[in-house]
């Protein structure tokens, strides 16, 4: 794709062969209900964590299931996992479970145990 | 006679496991935590002694608590265990009595039969062989009710029986087949020589009609004898290690040792000393709500002993307490299961049975590393000074109604009080700490801490009870910690607060964290009794049911989550209440999507009881501030 390079904002191409979508992967086989996500945003709406910090649920499911795992590893642990979440979920995302599970994977991945 | 071959595998079996018993308690001793050990030392020469030995006798032989509990199931371990005890001693005993000499060695009093058969035709040889039938009779009775129990756990009035092992299954059959064994063996030689009592006497007369029953014992000796030596050789790999380590167990504990969170000798014998007696699958709400029969804290405890993974047996649990405090052992099921959350999942260790026999220590015992800090976005906020602080909690955020109750109910009590969280909160931190998540835990904890520091509060009252177990076991906090329901009952008995009686027929839910795991029962039944009138249920104290909602378990998804709740909704509310009440933001969430009833907690019914004051020009002020009113009844 041709980079211009006169616009502000980066350029944002999904790259399915860079990504790598173990990790979403790896979520989904251990918490089958993260394929649920309609990525409506309750729980971003509701999160403890995200009235202090840019902390979004909704945008790290889609992170996740694109394979963009980076731009996740630093910000997922700063999930407290109170729960509210999974409270509000219209879908019935044990959330918790996949923030957990994404931690977990994560540190598999930089492991390469996945 | 005084020795005969079939008595070897019987001497071996008994040597080896005394031999065995020792060496593994001199290890859990050497493993001991240095205070530890001196407990257990000076437990030994004290009061703790007297203590354990009576325990011995109640627990480990009489199995008082599983009477108490389930008297058939009761009463099939006591058979089996007092019954052997009694066996055993009364057995040295007539040996010693009526043997040729004094102090014979254990096969002559176990085989004592074998070696004098003429024994116990007249006299007082003749009844004391009536009572050694007696002690027979009794074995086999709970024998009978155990083989009835492995094919239907209903014999003994239970939902399940606790599925084995292939070696437990071996374990269980040379168990089995020691008390049926010995009473043919000494009905047959009792009917050759004519001896015996009502039970062997009668059995070997019968016997003797149709067999050649002098050549026939010989065989059931041998049988008895190895089906003896079989159940001690395989005791120490089996779940029938529980035999001595509960011994162990009882007299640590009663010398003041505890589990406290991290794995240790303590742990491990705790581990061992678990009989799946199956209690605690019983009262599982998994169980017998959700159909869920693989995770209970006694597969836990046999996933540890075999080294097997326990990521998902530890996580997949409500953590209500309901199997700890009916565990007749005494096992700290509670603290063992968050010890295992907190670890790093590693098993697989024990490669073969050998194993089983020559571990130490139990393996997977990895520690999670340690993070660098991740909640250092958190801003410094000030909320001022005030004498009583009242922090809503996560989960009250989501239902308005319980926090504006409170405010409602704070203004009218007249204090000086600060909402925390009024804007949202910082999470308490035990959502993380039932996830394991202990060093992240500590970050928040001590973000809230300052927090309260800095008000000079001497109160802090929350509306959660996650929050208030938290508070009160993990913070380090000047402030007395309550919950809003022991809140209430202060302003009730100082007569702060003027309230009406309502005639509504209410039931109170127990929540797990505020009842089982901080033990406070008495506080909102009698607020509730102040302001409602309150309906019994089955279901009340340490019996209380779990809301399904819990935060404790990670992996349960909304299906069975939907199913607990329903199913103890439906038991709650079996009499029609009015109200299905409650005391943590949480529950009414799960509950009021699981039943018709209306659903409400202890601060609603509370807030709509108080009196409307006689309005003076600073309360409307002050009144004010509440947006909405609770406004149920």
């Amino acid at each position: 794709m041709e980079q211009f390079g006169f616009t502000i904002s980066k350029p944002r191409v999904i790259n399915y062969d860079a990504n790598d979508r173990k990790v979403a992967g790896y979520i989904l086989e251990n918490e089958p209900s993260f394929g649920l996500c309609i990525e409506c945003g309750c729980c971003s709406a509701t999160c403890t964590t995200g009235s202090f910090t840019r902390f979004s649920l909704r945008e790290l499911q889609i992170l996740l299931k694109r394979g963009e795992n980076e731009k996740v590893r630093d910000i997922i642990d700063r999930c407290m996992l109170c729960g509210k979440c999974i409270l509000v979920c219209p879908r019935g995302v044990n959330t918790r479970n996949v923030v957990f599970l994404a931690r977990k994977a994560l540190k598999k991945y930089n492991g390469n145990e996945l | 006679m005084n020795f005969d071959l079939f008595v070897i595998p019987f001497n071996v079996g008994l040597y080896f496991i005394l031999i065995y018993v020792v060496v593994r308690s001199v290890i859990w001793f050497r493993d001991l935590s240095r205070p530890d050990k001196l407990r257990l030392q000076r437990g030994f020469f004290g009061k703790a002694f007297g203590q354990s030995l009576k325990e011995i006798f109640m627990e480990s032989l009489i199995h008082r608590k599983i009477l108490k509990t389930n008297f058939r199931l009761g009463y099939m371990h006591m058979s089996l265990a007092f019954g052997w005890f009694l066996l055993i001693l009364f057995g040295t005993i007539e040996a010693d009595i009526f043997g040729s000499k004094h102090l014979n060695p254990p096969h002559k009093a176990i085989f004592f039969k074998f070696f004098n058969p003429e024994h116990g035709k007249t006299g007082f040889e003749a009844a004391y062989s009536f009572f050694m039938d007696l002690i027979l009779a009794f074995i086999l009775s709970g024998l009978l009710l155990a083989v009835l129990k492995r094919f239907t756990s209903r014999v003994v009035g239970m939902r399940k029986a606790t599925r084995l092992k292939f070696i437990d299954k071996v374990a269980l059959t040379s168990l089995w087949l020691i008390f049926p064994s010995r009473l043919i063996a000494e009905s047959m030689t009792s009917g050759a020589y004519g001896s015996g009592s009502f039970l062997t006497g009668s059995l070997g007369s019968l016997f003797a009609t149709f067999l050649p029953v002098k050549e026939a014992a010989y065989p059931f000796w041998w049988l008895y004898s190895l089906s003896l030596g079989t159940f001690f050789i395989l005791l120490p790999i089996t779940r029938y290690m529980h035999i001595p380590t509960e011994l162990f167990l009882i007299f640590m504990r009663n010398s003041g040792i505890r589990t406290g969170d991290r794995a240790g000798a303590f742990t491990e014998v705790q581990t061992f000393s678990c009989s799946s007696c199956g209690i605690c699958i019983d009262q599982c709400q998994l169980s017998f709500s959700a159909g869920i029969n693989n995770i209970q804290s006694a597969y836990l405890l046999k996933a540890i002993r075999n080294d097997d993974e326990t990521y998902n047996i530890a996580h997949n649990c409500l953590m209500c307490g309901r199997c700890d405090v009916k565990c007749p052992v005494g096992i700290e099921l509670y603290a063992i299961r968050m010890i295992r959350r907190r670890r790093e999942d590693g098993y697989g260790r024990l490669k073969n049975i050998w194993g089983g026999y020559f571990r130490t220590r139990l393996p997977g015992k990895q520690e999670k590393k340690e993070t660098k800090p991740v909640y250092n976005f958190l801003p410094e906020y000030d909320t001022g000074k005030s004498d009583v602080l009242y922090f809503a909690g996560c989960m009250s955020h989501l239902t308005p109604a319980v926090k504006n109750a409170m405010v409602k109910i704070f203004n009218a009590s007249g204090v000086k009080w600060s909402f925390v969280d009024e804007n949202g909160g910082v999470c308490c931190g035990r959502p993380l700490m039932l996830a394991g998540e202990d060093r992240q835990a500590r970050e928040l904890i001590n973000f809230n801490s300052q927090l309260i520091w800095k008000t000079g509060a001497h109160t802090l009252v929350t509306s959660c009870p996650i929050c208030y177990k938290v508070f009160n076991e993990s913070y380090y906090l000047d402030a007395r910690v309550l919950h809003h329901t022991q809140f209430i009952k202060e302003l009730i008995d100082t007569g702060s607060v003027k309230m009406n009686f309502h005639r509504k027929r209410v039931v109170y839910h127990t929540p797990c964290d505020l009842g089982r795991n901080s033990g406070i029962y008495e506080e909102p039944r009698e607020v509730l009794r102040y302001v409602a009138s309150l309906e019994q249920t089955e279901y009340e104290d340490e019996n209380a049911l779990c809301c399904g909602g819990s935060l404790g378990n990670i992996k349960l998804d909304r299906a069975d989550r939907q199913k607990i709740a329903e199913d103890a909704a439906s038991k709650l509310t079996q009499n029609n209440p009015d109200y299905l009440v409650t005391a943590c933001p949480l529950c009414k969430k799960t509950f009021s999507g699981a039943t018709g009833t209306k659903v409400a907690d202890i601060a609603e019914i509370v807030a709509d009881a108080i009196a409307e004051p006689v309005r003076t020009k600073k309360h409307i002020i002050r009144s004010g501030s509440v947006k909405e009113s609770a406004g149920i009844i």
